[in-house]
């Protein structure tokens, strides 16, 4: 076999996701649990396997330890390789100096080394926390034909909302003359989707002189990027066309979740010819009961429903006890809830009990979601409001 | 723990049981309670209990059981040492095929010989149970026993060819009788048993030097007196499908939450992974005690009924009493009641199908109606 690759993924997964509080408390923003099945990361390493890249380094910092369980040895996304496949890389304790990752650039910096056993002609870098299905080869292919040293690909976004993403100003042609990293006033709604292709070379390069910078931030999109442009490197934008949805708040996980739903949903995850790959609960067929309602919802293996559910999504070993009503609403796996109970516009982490007759998050036009952190327990007729977010027991007191 | 306890599977024994599912596919293969196949069951028991080899057994029709084990990983039996072998048959131009058990085994002394476990656990695949090996490995070893058949008590069977034991206040096994006519409850022999690997390699040397050619006749039944054989009484689930309504009235039993807490609740059974995306009810849809597995897309109604992976229930269908296999496409305003579908099986719109408990209305794999 040719000891080499083409081109080799780096996945940005360290981050913390704050701003999914109770979600991220223990566990990395891409080990999050979604669309009843899946973690976010599935998607991007799917997307990985079904682009023919099978060489993915995964750079975890922050509660890393679900997230290298769940990863294992690669074998449900079918990147358990003899050459290649998937590695989780860690910061480590070098001869000369020992450092957490610092940046998006200054993580994949640091495992210039890993890239280089490839031998590879392109890097892809790609984050861990965006859902999306895109074929990274017809990305490679138009940045081999155009020449380019990076190719960033882009959406276009609501021109109102640009100022909450890095901005890509470009020429007829789709070549970069400016990039602006959360623009007060954007000029285009041209947004980065934080998916970059390097030629690998000028990849190497432009990190080792950004280490060597100490004015840096260490970062892509704020360093490593208006460099290279700086410098008059070719760079083009890549048009990607799409659904495209960055999970980083609690309002967008929600949101693209409920994507899923529906007989023509936004987002399809059960495209033939696209599969979302992913660790598979072991559980026996999910069990509807005889005064069950559903409607409009997705419902994993091994739940068992006596209740209503509606407009929701439920992951692997779900209960929802008679009487009980879930709408508009994220559940993942081993969550119960006890009979009378009343679920509405919230999030609830695995393996959370709602006792009997309690009420989480309320019905509004205004989302506001409600958030049960892993585990927790609300005591029965105890009432969460909506919006609330709670990591601990829960009395109602 | 590693149970000193090699496995070997019949995939293929009781086919004819169930002319209808098993014609074009083995026993081991047929589909069971929305997302297994029977040999899941029988290689959950395996390696739960310990056993990290299997042998499987298979004479022909068996390409949808290769398929389904693939290297074996669901089962964590993708083993350096050990793991899935299957064990197609050995014949020249001379000789056809083994016919009986007992050629099987003869068939399969060389894995047997090159193994180095203390005993063989032999199990056939008409039969969905949880149960433990290692318990029945432990009553092999106290009761000194030559060999141990595992029993049930049934009132009745479906199956052409079954076996009855009556065991004494020791368990050893006093008589045995191949197809007695059952009255009352009996204990069903239920085609696992348990021996030392070296007993059965010497007795199925000593059957080949004399001729012998069936295992139940030549050498149960003849040697009851002289063998200890002991009956290991088997108390916790068991389903035997022997025949169509078998097939029908177990996968239906499932939806009774007891069985099912019986069956799937102590313990985890593996099969085939597909990535299905989980199961989808649109507007509109209404299912009511139904074991619904993943993948499907719901538009209509269910009810009382197990539907495997990717199943499409359309607009206006009533799906009602049925087993709908994996992958049936089940159009508008379509009414079946008591039927079973085979995989990938096409109903069109509008269409009116029914059987009864006693004799389901069977759609064979594929079949466009």
């Amino acid at each position: 076999m040719l000891r080499k690759k083409e081109c080799v993924a780096m996945l940005l997964a360290g981050g913390q996701g704050s701003r999914l509080y109770a979600l991220t408390n223990n566990i990395a923003k891409p080990a999050v649990a979604f669309g009843a099945k899946y973690r976010i990361i599935d998607f991007a390493l799917s997307n990985c396997i079904n682009s023919g890249i099978d060489t993915v380094g995964v750079l975890t910092q922050y509660q890393p330890l679900e997230l290298n369980e769940y990863i294992g040895n690669g074998q449900p996304w079918d990147l358990d390789r003899a050459f290649g496949g998937v590695h989780i890389l860690s910061p480590y304790q070098g001869k000369k100096r020992s450092s957490w990752f610092e940046g998006t650039a200054n993580a994949i910096y640091q495992n210039i080394s890993f890239m280089k056993r490839y031998d590879p002609d392109y890097i892809l870098i790609l984050s861990g926390d965006h859902i999306y299905k895109m074929d990274y080869a017809k990305m490679l292919r138009a940045h081999k034909e155009t020449g380019a040293d990076c190719t960033i690909a882009a959406i276009e976004v609501p021109l109102k909302e640009a100022s909450r993403f890095g901005i890509l100003n470009t020429n007829p042609d789709g070549s970069i003359y400016e990039f602006e990293e959360k623009p007060k006033v954007p000029k285009s709604n041209l947004a980065s989707m934080g998916v970059y292709i390097f030629t690998a070379e000028k990849l190497f390069k432009y990190l080792e002189a950004d280490d060597e910078n100490p004015a840096s931030s260490k970062d892509f999109g704020k360093d490593v990027l208006p460099a290279m442009l700086a410098a008059g490197e070719k760079m083009f934008s890549y048009r990607f066309e799409g659904y495209w949805k960055d999970v980083g708040t609690i309002s967008s996980l929600w949101e693209s979740n409920m994507d899923l739903l529906g007989k023509e949903p936004a987002f399809d995850v059960s495209d033939p010819d696209w599969k979302i790959h992913s660790r598979n609960p072991l559980a026996p067929p999910e069990y509807v009961g005889k005064n069950a309602v559903l409607e409009n919802s997705m419902v994993a293996l091994g739940c068992e429903i006596e209740g209503t559910v509606k407009n929701s999504l439920l992951a692997a070993g779900v209960t929802v006890e008679e009487g009980a009503v879930v709408e508009d609403s994220v559940i993942m796996a081993g969550t119960i809830i006890k009979k009378g109970a009343t679920v509405r516009y919230a999030i609830i982490d695995e393996d959370v009990t709602v006792g009997e007759g309690a009420t989480v998050g309320e019905a509004s036009d205004k989302v506001s979601i409600a958030v049960l952190g892993k585990g927790i327990r609300i005591a029965d007729g105890a009432c969460v409001a909506g919006g609330k977010i709670l990591d601990k027991d829960y009395s109602g007191e | 723990m590693a149970l000193s306890t090699v496995g070997v599977i019949f995939s293929h024994i009781n086919d004819h049981n169930l002319p209808e599912i098993a014609n074009r596919r083995t026993m081991a293969s047929v589909p069971f309670g929305g997302r297994y196949r029977l040999i899941d069951f029988a290689l959950s028991n395996m390696v739960n209990s310990g056993v990290t080899t299997v042998g499987i057994v298979v004479k022909n029709n068996y390409q949808s059981l290769i398929d389904h084990l693939g290297s074996g990983k669901e089962w964590d039996l993708a083993r350096k040492d050990g793991g899935i072998i299957l064990l197609p048959p050995y014949s020249d131009e001379t000789e056809a095929p083994y016919t009986t058990r007992l050629e099987a085994l003869m068939g399969i002394t060389g894995f047997l010989t090159h193994r180095s476990e203390e005993y063989v656990v032999l199990t056939d695949c008409d039969g969905v149970a949880h149960m433990d090996i290692s318990d029945i490995v432990r009553f092999h070893e106290e009761k000194k026993a030559d060999i141990t058949m595992v029993y049930h008590e049934e009132a009745e069977t479906g199956s052409s060819y079954y076996m009855t034991l009556i065991p004494d206040e020791t368990g050893r096994v006093k008589a045995l009788a191949i197809n007695p006519r059952i009255s009352g409850k009996v204990n069903l022999y239920i085609n696992v048993m348990v021996m030392s690997r070296e007993f059965l390699i010497n007795t199925i040397q000593d059957a080949v030097t004399r001729g012998f050619s069936s295992f139940g006749k030549d050498i149960l039944t003849k040697n009851v007196d002289t063998l200890r054989i002991f009956g290991y009484r088997h108390e916790g689930y068991y389903a035997s499908v022997a025949c169509l309504k078998d097939y029908y009235a177990r996968n239906m039993e499932l939806l009774d939450k007891k069985v099912r807490d019986e069956l799937f609740g102590a313990r985890d059974i593996y099969t085939k992974v597909r990535d299905s995306a989980p199961t989808r009810y649109l507007s509109g849809a209404t299912a009511t005690n139904s074991l619904i597995s993943d993948g499907c897309v719901i538009e209509g109604s269910v009810e009382n009924s197990i539907l495997f992976r990717g199943v499409k229930v359309g607009k206006g269908s009533v799906v009602k009493d049925s087993i709908i296999m994996q992958d049936t496409v089940i159009g508008n305003n379509v009414s079946l009641e008591c039927v079973i579908t085979d995989k990938n099986a096409f109903i069109r719109d509008g269409r009116r199908l029914s059987g009864c408990e006693e004799q389901p209305y069977f759609v064979p794999k594929g079949r466009m109606l």
